[in-house]
């Protein structure tokens, strides 16, 4: 018998925010339209709601990371919540006693939230197993695993240009196999019913059951681009490129650089997106992520709004069952 | 019109209601003081919807588009009842500061969800003045909150709704 899906409490709703599996259609669309709510915050001249005023949400980031860590902060922020940015890189990552010593303090600290950053797969999935019941656990990005707070946010960025996903055409380029990126969008597309979901890259990068996950393996870029409406590039992860498995960045950017000549390949109107940092003249032309067809600083913006929704959401699920069994 | 435990305003006296909150509510604009309204979804922003048309046909100088609040995330009860449902983003078209703002929502009652609303168009800047439009305005009052524009008052045992069918304009009052 498989364990209960940890991301649900007692009353079955979302309580801890690890990977875009397991949830459904109706929790994602939720998601998305709170998040909506949320974007117009920014625009204000006081940008910010009381809704989580006492609330306290530490960052747990055991990897680096600038701008995932930049945009919790500012959705915690923004929604009012007290936020701590507990420096936990370290050179090695040792899971068991003092991973659990590290939470269990934060927990005598009365947080209220933890958002977790990992180099390891399953690191989120494992915490939210040991941490108190009344503690809310959001992934921010867990080795080769997850990143459901991207894909959300990349989907949110889609929604908001292209509305409806069923007549999409998505083709996501590069280094699928090791992309905790790649992964989530390719489940949140996939439940929200995306057209078509097409992968290309290095047949070294491409996980060779990649396609029962919905998505169909295109063999060149050039064949992928035709009809597109959305374009995602994934950053090639420079540390890996040492190994023999990667081509050098010249030679990806000859196969499966995203350039103008491309880019005329797929609709006129086709979004182009990336998680950033992008690496110029490896996965996409300068020209190209500074045209005008690209939204990757959008993706950033409503970075800020995809994620005070899903904390609210998961905080406001905390209440409910506190209510319930008290 | 009674049907067991439920009354039901039509349409009738509820149109009769609202065309009674023209009056009043111009009585309390000045001509110094540019005026926009904005209705608390959903109700507010159906009744504001003609309040807003009134306005106009009558020369009146206002914002001609209404102003929208979700009040979501600025209720006072996140930490016993969590997040409310998001119906829809709150859409303030134009300047809140140094305006006249004309709250609109279809019941007053306790007076929490006027002081969350408050509370947000206060994030949009600093308005001249507040008047406060409902429909309805009942007992139940929890907070130091009235209305300066009232359609119908209406007095309702703690344990009855009322509620507001802009489709058909009607009001029903009924046990929760």
């Amino acid at each position: 018998m498989s364990l209960p899906d940890p991301q649900f409490n007692a009353l079955g709703e979302l309580h801890h925010f690890i990977d875009i599996d397991g949830l459904d259609k109706s929790l994602l669309t939720q998601i998305l339209d709170t998040a909506e709510g949320f974007a117009g915050v920014n625009d204000r001249t006081i940008k910010k709601v009381p809704l989580l005023r006492g609330k306290t949400v530490a960052n747990l980031f055991f990897e680096n990371s600038t701008r995932t860590r930049t945009a919790f902060e500012l959705a915690a922020i923004r929604l009012s919540a007290d936020i701590l940015n507990v420096d936990l890189v370290t050179s090695s990552t040792k899971k068991g006693e003092s991973l659990l010593d590290t939470l269990h303090v934060l927990e005598a600290l009365q947080c209220d939230m933890f958002v977790v950053r990992h180099g390891d797969s399953g690191a989120a999935h494992f915490i939210a197993r040991h941490v108190s019941p009344s503690i809310n656990i959001i992934n921010g990005g867990d080795g080769q695993h997850s990143h459901p707070t991207q894909g959300m946010l990349d989907m949110f960025t889609i929604r908001r240009h292209k509305g409806d996903f069923s007549n999409l055409c998505v083709v996501i380029i590069g280094d699928i196999r090791h992309s905790r990126v790649a992964r989530s969008d390719i489940s949140a597309l996939v439940k929200l019913g995306a057209g078509e979901v097409r992968v290309v890259g290095p047949r070294t990068l491409i996980p060779a059951d990649v396609e029962s996950l919905g998505v169909t393996i295109y063999p060149t870029l050039e064949k992928a681009l035709i009809g597109a409406d959305v374009i995602m590039g994934l950053r090639l992860q420079k540390e890996r490129m040492a190994t023999a498995t990667v081509p050098s960045s010249g030679e990806f950017y000859r196969t499966y650089g995203l350039t103008p000549a491309r880019l005329a390949l797929a609709k006129p109107d086709a979004l182009i997106m990336h998680p950033g940092p992008t690496n110029r003249g490896v996965e996409i032309a300068g020209s190209v992520a500074d045209g005008k067809q690209s939204v990757i600083l959008e993706q950033v913006t409503y970075g800020i709004a995809v994620r005070m929704a899903i904390m609210s959401i998961v905080m406001g699920n905390a209440t409910n069952l506190r209510r319930a069994q008290s | 019109m009674k049907e067991s435990d439920t009354t039901v305003f039509d349409t009738t006296a509820v149109s009769h209601w609202l065309d009674g909150m023209l009056a009043p509510l111009m009585q309390l604009l000045d001509e110094q003081t540019p005026v926009a309204l904005i209705g608390i979804r959903r109700g507010g922003v159906d009744i504001g919807t003609h309040l807003l048309a009134q306005l106009k046909s009558k020369g009146v100088a206002v914002e001609a588009e209404l102003g929208e609040l979700n009040i979501a995330f600025y209720r006072d009860d996140f930490s016993s009842v969590g997040l409310h449902p998001v119906v829809g983003p709150s859409q303030v078209p134009f300047e809140v500061q140094d305006k006249h703002i004309v709250l609109v929502d279809d019941v007053l009652g306790t007076g929490r969800t006027v002081r969350a609303a408050m509370n947000e168009i206060f994030d949009y800047g600093r308005p001249a003045k507040i008047t406060l439009a409902v429909l309805v305005q009942r007992n139940g009052h929890e907070l130091p909150i009235r209305a300066d524009v009232v359609g119908h008052n209406l007095a309702v045992q703690s344990n009855e709704y009322i509620d507001l069918d802009a489709s058909t304009m009607t009001v029903r009052v009924g046990k929760k």
